[in-house]
């Protein structure tokens, strides 16, 4: 579904993803992890077609498409979607307003039916039940005044509601309480299939035991340094990256 | 100067063939205020940019332009050139004048309760003396402002509203200002009266539009006066040609324990001064004072608020948003001014504006002159461009770039009219910010 091949990006003169490759296949659950500042919410968000990055080499082929030529809404059309780090506030645009538009678009993308508004309704009270969330949230402003929890919440109901093919999950367990995290787990796990992948990046293990990842990844000052199962989360977990770090350094320095 | 110097001149020789023309008719009582009017308009002359209050607007083409005073030779539009301007879904009284002039056939008077008044001033003078007498030149300010004493030198017609004592008048009025196509550019002085007596209520919409796309002034004085615990809402369409000169001031005169809202919605003319300046005369009293102007192309348009505080415990609150695209240019000057007595005022003042593009402009400056010394009064203003943040979240979820800009200048649009309380005029007002959004026609498809 999803073939990132050597992709180098840089944000002003900085280059922060050195040469990921990575293959995420249909039906798998795949996690990202690494230290602070490794690049991993930078990865997220080149997928997503965040414009403020610079693709300096490489590519990334998405369902045999070329993702980085492709503008973000298309991106979301073909089924890409990013739980952001940190959802953006919104005054003046309702929630429910903004989430029927966004289907809708996707919709017509794909050559269905729009939903009106009765429709849309039922299908989002169904959806918020599922995550547990106030339906007050629907007739807020988009993010606007939410807690922490909520947006991360909001994020996750975003994608209930949109199905994506390709889910990437950008740190949505930071700032969660065990409760929320259970119920956003359980959101996401809604939607596992055959025919959907999802890409958890975190810094911690504690999502990993209610998502749990087929394949784990550990990037590293911009690279995938290691691979391996749910094991790997286990053993980070509790030793930490800097085994990993010090791995990479003598694998660079050994080719070097 | 000398060319605003020629100008004025020239409002002094039109007067002396004008003021027979009305001194023997029922206009007679106000020859004095006319005249006194005119001489101070003679001394004031046309302001400059080095008149503080005029800093950021220069009106020298109003002043260089030589106006006709009547339409002679202009269009006759027929009822169904008002259908734009109508409220859908909305029962109302409309009053419409034609290059100033008040067209009763073009008018539809709809049954009102009793104890309200409505007629063109020029039929009021006759049927309601008294009242005119009383109210009429007596707020607005022709000592100071030089384009209030020019419409007050020439005021002849314009649209009058009393309501009675403790009646409430449901259905808004509309006042429809239409400038059909002229032989040359006309000046006309739209001026209008409205009269809320005590605890009574009403809604007057005052709404100038263009039926042709030349030049001309319309140089429009309303006052406003409501009695205690009174309750007036006052809305200012502007939606004339891009080549429209306007300038409006209103006057509003609140007694004890009044509520008043001045809702101003911006969209068309070349140059347009919008004065606002309510007087809280009376303890108690609130005003809430709510713009949205949206200027494009060369249209420069200035919003000048004047809210005095004259007695304790009156509450006033200011909310302006301005959207500027093209080379156009915007002015929010907001003055709260807190008179010695008028202790526990609570005064708050918000202007925030975007620009859509390098060569727009905003000059926004607040002004505070307190003279009590125990009062609230906060003021702020912000000047951005559309969030580029939002942008991505909504296009990570599958909305257009387009559209996602024509909503999220919708959304900072609507703060603003969600304050507008009767709906139809605020689903109106909410299509013409769409139509005038570039890329609006996206929302539809969105919304």
């Amino acid at each position: 579904m999803l073939e990132i091949k050597n992709l180098r990006v840089k944000v002003g003169n900085h280059e922060i993803l050195k040469g990921v490759n990575l293959t995420v296949k249909a039906g798998e659950i795949h996690s990202i992890m690494g230290p602070n500042g490794s690049g991993k919410s930078t990865l997220a968000q080149v997928l997503a077609g965040r414009e403020a990055y610079a693709v300096t080499g490489g590519e990334v082929i998405y369902q045999g498409r070329n993702l980085l030529e492709m503008a973000p809404e298309e991106r979301a059309c073909e089924g890409v979607f990013l739980a952001f780090q940190y959802p953006v506030e919104i005054p003046g645009v309702g929630n429910t307003y903004f989430l029927k538009a966004a289907l809708n678009a996707i919709r017509k993308h794909r050559g269905l039916e729009e939903l009106d508004a009765m429709d849309f309704l039922t299908l989002a009270k169904e959806k918020m039940k599922l995550l547990e969330m106030d339906d007050r949230l629907l007739t807020r402003s988009v993010n606007e005044g939410f807690s922490g929890g909520e947006k991360k919440r909001n994020e996750i109901f975003q994608m209930a509601v949109l199905e994506p093919r390709l889910s990437i999950l950008d740190e949505t367990d930071s700032g969660l309480d065990i409760d929320a995290l259970r119920i956003v787990a359980n959101g996401v796990n809604a939607l596992r299939s055959s025919e959907r992948a999802i890409l958890v990046v975190t810094h911690y293990q504690r999502l990993l035991n209610y998502i749990i990842p087929d394949y784990v990844h550990v990037l590293v000052d911009g690279r995938i340094v290691k691979s391996g199962g749910k094991e790997l989360a286990l053993e980070l977990e509790a030793r930490g990256y800097a085994w990993v770090e010090a791995e990479a350094q003598a694998a660079t320095a050994a080719t070097a | 100067m000398t060319a605003v110097m020629q100008g004025t001149d020239s409002y002094l020789e039109r007067f002396s063939r004008f003021e027979p023309h009305v001194a023997g008719r029922d206009w007679a009582p106000f020859q004095p205020v006319r005249r006194a009017a005119l001489a101070r308009f003679a001394e004031l002359g046309f302001p400059t940019t080095q008149d503080e209050d005029w800093r950021f607007t220069s009106v020298a083409p109003i002043a260089k332009t030589a106006f006709a005073f009547s339409a002679d030779g202009g269009d006759d539009p027929a009822r169904r050139d008002l259908t734009p301007f109508t409220f859908a879904g909305l029962d109302c009284s409309q009053l419409v004048f034609v290059n100033g002039r008040y067209s009763p056939a073009l008018s539809s008077l709809r049954s009102l309760p009793a104890g309200v008044a409505v007629s063109s001033l020029a039929n009021a003078l006759t049927m309601y003396p008294d009242l005119l007498e009383a109210h009429l030149a007596r707020y607005a300010d022709y000592q100071g402002d030089a384009f209030t004493a020019l419409n007050t030198a020439f005021m002849e017609d314009g649209a009058f509203v009393h309501i009675r004592r403790g009646t409430v008048l449901q259905e808004p009025i509309h006042l429809l200002y239409l400038s059909t196509r002229t032989a040359a550019p006309v000046i006309t002085h739209p001026r209008n009266l409205i009269v809320g007596g005590e605890d009574s209520q009403a809604t007057i919409v005052e709404d100038y539009v263009s039926l042709g796309g030349e030049v001309y002034f319309s140089n429009g004085v309303t006052e406003v006066v409501v009695g205690q615990s009174g309750v007036l809402s006052h809305y200012l369409i502007e939606r004339e040609s891009p080549q429209a000169f306007n300038v409006s001031t209103l006057r509003i005169q609140q007694d004890r324990s009044s509520s008043v809202a001045s809702h101003s919605v911006l969209v068309g003319g070349a140059l347009v001064r919008n004065n606002v300046h309510p007087v809280l005369a009376g303890e108690g009293g609130e005003c809430l004072i709510n713009g949205l102007f949206m200027a494009t192309g060369r249209q420069h348009m200035d919003n000048y608020m004047r809210v005095e505080h004259a007695s304790p415990h009156c509450d006033s609150r200011q909310f302006y948003h301005g959207i500027l695209d093209g080379s156009s240019r915007g002015v929010f000057h907001g003055r709260i001014v807190v008179h010695k007595d008028a202790q526990k005022t609570d005064a708050k003042q918000t202007n925030r504006n975007l620009l859509l593009s390098e060569d727009a402009q905003i000059d926004t400056k607040p002004q505070l002159e307190i003279y009590a010394d125990d009062v609230k009064c906060t003021h702020g203003a912000t000047i951005g461009q559309v969030n580029e943040e939002a942008i991505f979240y909504l296009r990570s979820r599958g909305i257009a770039k387009e559209a996602a800009r024509a909503l999220l200048l919708f959304a900072f649009a609507e703060e603003s009219l969600q304050r507008m309380k009767v709906e139809p005029i605020r689903k109106h007002l909410e299509g013409l910010v769409e139509r005038w959004l570039p890329q609006g026609a996206l929302l539809e498809a969105v919304r």
